[in-house]
């Protein structure tokens, strides 16, 4: 490797070479992100796909809370509400969380190792495409579902799709194999990204980045695409099965032939709760970037924080059945999903200890993705905490598929994961554009989306205690719920408010930020050791790193990391 | 309940919203249903099903474990967050120059980190064996041989209420009898069954969901120490009109619990007025035999709800009306107006045969 240089006080970004720069018009716009194999374009792709399907999602959500906003309403119909939840699911799982989760492992694990690119620049478009289409795919099920039968039209068994309502006789119409391909598409882009990402930080560290030095951030991505790979072909498989089932004459879960409904839910499961930890990763890594730097300290015991995360995530592959408490497994097998269960809170317990640690002692900088991240804090403990009591079985024997579960998950998924996505946007907004996202403005976006947030997910808690079941379209007056439900849907107006905020700031910052030169965090991580945005090959010399944080080293000769590690 | 238990119930009820406290908090309209004189005590209506304010013995027993557990979390919840508060408060921006030094760098303490390891390790501990315990206990609770048998069957979107030992069969009620605190215990064996999708059976204040599987068989138990009736939802998404599935159980004393069996073994009486007859008689003529059972006639279809006794139920359709002539008028004329997607259908009736079905209908005592 003869362009090796290392990074110490000295060290000065060569100018870039721009090459295939954009001139401007739309159509040459259009032509760069459909040709591109560039990891930081797919990159921002993947967020903004998934922000996109985020507000078809929220938008279906808040057709729902419209319908529960008062007892016996008539606002939706029930195969369109039960159709919403589905699609809302289906879409916040598969199309928002997870792609998500690979736009921001695609834009910054290239950059965080030091590489110029993923590994398979070509695999990585074709993930995406793959990804992009099985969305639109599942969605012109409302155009294309009714098929020869007229019977139905968007998947309406919802997310989890317990048979036997995915089974010929309950869902007539080709509502159901929308669902199964687009997940089987899906699945097959998913695994070829994980396997990318997997291969990328094995073979194309730059020198000096050890195992030991990856930022967590890498960590949490490489135990996501490990969960991916092992995880997903088990949904690829469960809807392999449905789809023999119906057209094939199989008789995996169609109960009407024998078949065992609770087969489905342990292969489901198996891949699903798995899933829950993908979705939340990302979180992990976001947050475990943002905390030390707004705190101006490292990572409060690295070791730990990624052993932690690996534990989780190999326990989580052992506590699938903890969905299942109500079908009637025996006891033993309960206590022991209890216990594997209630293990997770043990590494999980780890990280936010950390995170406060790191940030107790600190100096703290309330910037965006700070403030975010202290959301994020806050309401992960809530979640983690209905989690623990999830885990207790006798608990859960009332609470499951109940409001509290909706609330519980939405604490964890928005309250967490959504949050943290937040944070990571506004952290690496400079990064990508070379503008300054708003501060006012992102105050504004963290405060409404936060009241709206709480408004909405917190009576749910106590709508689960007081018997609403989840999934209903419709309730009756006189049993406790209507204030609670009416409050829950004003929330979703005032979190809608909020996203406004959010996407006019990334579009104000765009065109009339503050430029932000190249690291305007004062951070550590080798993302911030090139220009903003990027350059095309990112490095222009691979950088060598002796530490986990290589720019304080860069930055502090006089006391570097290396020697403290 | 054992000292401890009842301490630590003691000690969490003020923070948990008990019906009262859901009353004043959130539910001020509901406060009018309590207010509404009821005809008798047995048939008092527990409409607000909180899971805090148990009045049957699995449902009780459930809540030991969760009282710990919300005790556990509150626990944790005040200490981090303390933690949280303080180190926002303490380590906030002081001031413009405050962060040209950086604060002393630290890089981990094993001690700190060992310590938040083992003690998450041994809250995990109690609460594995206290579960455990409470699994056991309520999931494996041996049922007198004398124990009242009911089956229960899941059908989209009704429930089939079936004594096997009384030889018995109504739809979306479930009548038992009271048992007391003190005396013999009389529980209720459910046996839980499913003759298309999932459904779940959930009546929070009596017992914890169980799910009613197709070609499986589940069972569960409750105990009710207080008559009234008390109301539940099918609690697994089953499709369509999963939101109507809904179920009465009505607990009464054991003398009104013996009237109601003796009534429902005997048939119903002829109708007597000429409408009447002549209901009886389209009832027969129409479809409406292909789907309903009525007992000792032809009418033997088992794909609907058993009518043997239906006027003495309260409620129409897995209780989305209730069971007033009028109701019962508009639910023959469109069944699909008052539960969309629902799997009776409209019969094109007339007038007259309206009138007609809604005077025999109501005849089913």
């Amino acid at each position: 490797m003869s362009q090796e240089i290392t990074i110490d006080a000295n060290y000065r970004m060569p100018e870039p070479v721009r090459v295939g720069e954009e001139t401007g018009s739309l159509t040459r716009v259009f032509q760069q992100l459909i040709f591109t194999v560039d990891h930081k374009k797919l990159g921002l792709m993947y967020i903004g796909a998934g922000l996109l399907f985020f507000v078809i999602a929220g938008f279906l959500a808040a057709l729902m809370r419209m319908q529960l906003a008062f007892p016996n309403n008539h606002f939706l119909p029930p195969d369109v509400f039960n159709q919403s939840f589905t699609m809302h699911g289906t879409t916040m799982v598969f199309l928002v969380g997870m792609p998500l989760a690979f736009g921001f492992a695609n834009y910054l694990v290239p950059l965080m190792i030091g590489a110029r690119d993923m590994a398979f620049p070509r695999l990585n478009a074709f993930g995406f495409w793959v990804f992009f289409f099985s969305g639109l795919f599942l969605y012109f099920s409302y155009i294309g579902a009714p098929g020869l039968y007229a019977a139905g039209s968007a998947p309406d068994a919802g997310w989890f799709a317990y048979s036997p309502l995915t089974a010929k006789a309950f869902s007539r119409g080709h509502s159901t194999d929308y669902w199964t391909l687009s997940l089987l598409l899906g699945g097959v882009g998913s695994v070829a990204t994980a396997l990318n990402i997997l291969v990328t930080v094995f073979c194309m560290r730059c020198p000096g980045m050890t195992l030991g030095r990856l930022p967590i951030f890498v960590w949490c991505m490489v135990v996501l695409s490990f969960l991916v790979i092992l995880a997903l072909p088990c949904l690829s498989a469960c809807q392999i099965m449905i789809s023999l089932d119906r057209y094939l004459g199989a008789k995996f879960f169609d109960t009407q032939a024998g078949g065992d409904a609770v087969l489905w839910q342990h292969f489901f499961w198996i891949f699903g709760h798995p899933e829950v930890y993908i979705l939340i990763m990302p979180a992990f890594a976001i947050t475990s970037e943002v905390i030390p730097v707004f705190s101006r300290k490292p990572i409060f015991g690295y070791p730990i924080m990624v052993a932690a995360v690996v534990a989780i995530a190999f326990i989580s592959l052992g506590v699938w059945a903890h969905h299942m408490f109500c079908v009637g497994m025996v006891s033993l097998a309960n206590a022991f999903f209890v216990t594997s269960t209630l293990l997770v809170s043990v590494p999980t317990g780890i990280k936010i200890f950390n995170w406060l640690a790191t940030m107790y002692g600190g100096k703290l900088r309330f910037e965006l993705p700070l403030i975010f991240c202290i959301g994020f804090l806050f309401q992960f403990l809530i979640a983690g905490l209905t989690g623990v009591m999830l885990a207790v079985a006798p608990f859960t024997w009332q609470l499951s598929d109940s409001y509290f579960v909706v609330a519980h998950f939405h604490y964890i998924l928005i309250g967490g994961l959504l949050f943290t996505i937040f944070a990571g946007i506004y952290y690496w907004y400079p990064k990508a554009f070379g503008k300054m996202p708003d501060y006012k403005l992102g105050l504004w976006h963290f405060a409404l989306f936060s009241i709206g947030f709480h408004m909405t997910f917190l009576p749910q808690h106590f709508l689960g205690f007081l018997g609403m079941p989840r999934r209903i379209y419709t309730y009756q007056d006189g049993r406790g719920w209507d204030t609670m439900n009416l409050i829950s849907t004003i929330g979703v107006a005032i979190q809608a408010a909020g996203i406004l905020f959010f996407v006019y700031n990334l579009i104000y910052s765009y065109f009339w930020g503050k430029k932000s030169g190249d690291d305007p965090w004062d951070a550590w991580t080798l993302e911030w050791a090139t220009t903003s945005p990027p350059p095309e090959y990112n490095f222009a010399k691979f950088p060598v790193v002796k530490s986990r944080r290589p720019l304080w080293d860069a930055k502090h000769p006089e006391d570097p990391d290396w020697k403290h590690e | 309940m054992s000292p401890i238990r009842s301490y630590i119930s003691g000690f969490l009820k003020p923070f948990i919203p008990t019906a009262t406290a859901s009353f004043l908090l959130f539910a001020p309209g509901a406060a009018s249903f309590a207010a509404e004189p009821e005809a008798s005590p047995s048939s008092e209506i527990h409409r607000i099903a909180d899971i805090f304010a148990p009045l049957s013995r699995p449902a009780e027993l459930l809540l030991e474990p969760t009282y710990l557990v919300l005790l556990i979390c509150l626990g944790i919840f005040i200490v981090v967050m303390g933690v949280l508060v303080y180190v926002l408060i303490k380590f906030r921006p002081r001031g413009p120059e405050d962060h040209l030094e950086e604060p002393p760098q630290v890089y981990g303490s094993y001690n700190i980190e060992m310590a938040w390891t083992v003690i998450p390790c041994l809250i995990v501990f109690v609460l594995v064996l206290v579960s455990a315990r409470s699994i056991v206990e309520i999931q494996d609770q041996p049922m007198p041989e004398d124990a009242l048998k009911i089956r229960l069957i899941g059908h989209q979107w009704w429930w089939e209420v079936q004594y096997p030992d009384l030889g018995i069969i109504t739809a979306n009620e479930i009548h038992v009898p009271v048992s007391s605190k003190n005396g013999p215990p009389r529980p209720t064996h459910i046996i839980l069954e499913s003759a298309d999708v999932i459904h779940s059976f959930w009546v929070p204040q009596l017992a914890g969901k169980t799910d009613l599987v197709p070609n499986r068989v589940n069972h569960t138990w409750i105990e009710p120490f207080k008559t009234g009736v008390f109301l539940g939802n099918c609690a697994e998404y089953c499709g369509t009109q999963h939101a109507n599935m809904l179920l009465r159980v009505i607990v009464q004393t054991p003398e009104d619990f013996q009237k109601w069996v003796e009534n429902q073994k005997q048939l119903p009486s002829e109708p007597k007025d000429a409408i009447a007859i002549q209901g009886k008689k389209d009832f027969y003529d129409l479809s409406c035999v292909s789907c309903h059972k009525i007992d000792s006639t032809p009418a033997e279809g088992v794909f609907g709800p058993d009518l043997t006794k239906f006027a003495i139920r309260q409620t129409l359709g897995a209780g989305v009306a209730a069971n007033t002539a009028e109701n019962l008028h508009a639910w023959l004329v469109d069944p699909d107006a008052l539960k969309p997607g629902c799997y009776m259908p409209d019969m094109k009736l007339s007038p007259q045969q309206l009138d007609s079905l809604v005077a025999y209908l109501q005849t089913l005592k």
